[in-house]
């Protein structure tokens, strides 16, 4: 009997590998070709499955790195060294192999064209991710809203899709700030140290404008960077969240 | 892992139960009364279960749970729970 597809039902669906290509030394890019996509919005992921021989499945969710307007799929997965599927998929993973994975989920954390009001998106580490597909997504569209996007990173070696930010921060209406905690490489005009409120302050619109806010990173980089917007006068129901686990 | 996590962690899991986009439903919170999308609660994957909490008052909101390749879920601490429009 032919299976009928209940609307609104997710369901597990193969990809085939077409290309990996590494951003940093622990984070690698994979780009699917994923037949029958359905489209999806910036700033929303997939849950990826594994099963091993013996039948153990495994699944984590991972932020979209391609923009909608993007012709395929792309992941953009940071090895964790005491991970369960992150270092296969890192490591392992080869053209032409095949992942099961459902989606896309989530609406909460997601940018639209539409959305008229300032955006400021604060990023550590691979929370750079979902923000990649929200800025190439405002290039697309041609928005109009303004973006401001604060990324901290270790040293410039992890900065992930570096050519790209700095590609993109030369069009109108995007800023990209850059903030390196450990390292910094000689003629760096960058920012240095932590995410703290006198960056944000320096860096985030005025809470007056209404920014929509985006943090994105280990769980005590996303609970710190907001706590601090709170304290400079931010509305917590105007900034989301996305958390990865882990608190460095 | 018992780290935090949000709402966008379990957003596969409840559109599977709920059979659509779950993280900006807002659901009120039975203990204190607070209103927040779910993609908003507290998050924690760690245990046989994972369990969302309320990010005001840590209130049990949601529990899922993987019984055999089903998911069940008890949203036994809203006192509301509505979907987007």
């Amino acid at each position: 009997m032919e299976r009928t597809a209940v609307l609104g039902r997710l369901s597990w669906r193969f990809a085939t590998v077409l290309e990996v290509t590494a951003e940093t030394d622990q984070t690698h890019s994979i780009v699917l070709d994923a037949p029958d996509w359905p489209g999806h919005l910036a700033g929303q992921h997939v849950d990826v499955r594994l099963t091993a021989d013996d039948g153990y499945q495994a699944q984590r969710s991972y932020s979209i790195a391609s923009a909608p307007s993007d012709e395929q799929l792309v992941l953009t997965v940071e090895r964790l060294d005491d991970g369960e599927v992150s270092p296969y998929l890192v490591d392992e993973l080869r053209a032409g192999d095949r992942i099961e994975l459902r989606g896309p989920v989530g609406g909460y954390f997601v940018w639209r064209p539409t959305d008229a009001v300032p955006a400021l998106l604060v990023a550590g580490g691979s929370g750079i991710v979902p923000f990649r597909a929200m800025l190439r997504e405002h290039g697309a569209a041609m928005s109009a809203a303004p973006i401001r996007l604060l990324y901290s990173a270790r040293t410039f070696d992890q900065v992930i899709y570096r050519e790209e930010l700095l590609r993109l921060a030369a069009r109108d209406g995007i800023d990209v700030s850059i903030t390196l905690t450990r390292a910094q490489p000689a003629g760096w005009h960058g920012y240095t140290g932590r995410v703290d409120t006198a960056l944000l302050r320096q860096v985030s619109w005025p809470p007056e404008e209404h920014p929509a806010v985006y943090v994105c990173g280990p769980t005590g980089f996303v609970e710190a960077t907001a706590n601090a917007l709170v304290g400079l006068g931010h509305d917590p129901g105007r900034i989301r969240t996305e958390r990865f686990g882990g608190t460095s | 892992m018992t780290d935090r996590l949000d709402g966008n962690a379990i957003a596969g899991a409840l559109q599977e139960v709920f059979g659509r986009e779950m993280t900006t439903a807002t659901g009120v919170c039975g203990h204190c009364g607070d209103s927040n999308r779910l993609g908003a609660l507290a998050v924690y994957l760690a245990g046989p279960g994972t369990v969302a909490r309320c990010p005001g008052c840590d209130a049990v909101l949601l529990v899922l749970a993987e019984v055999r390749g089903v998911t069940c879920v008890d949203a036994l601490g809203f006192a509301d729970l509505q979907p987007a429009g």
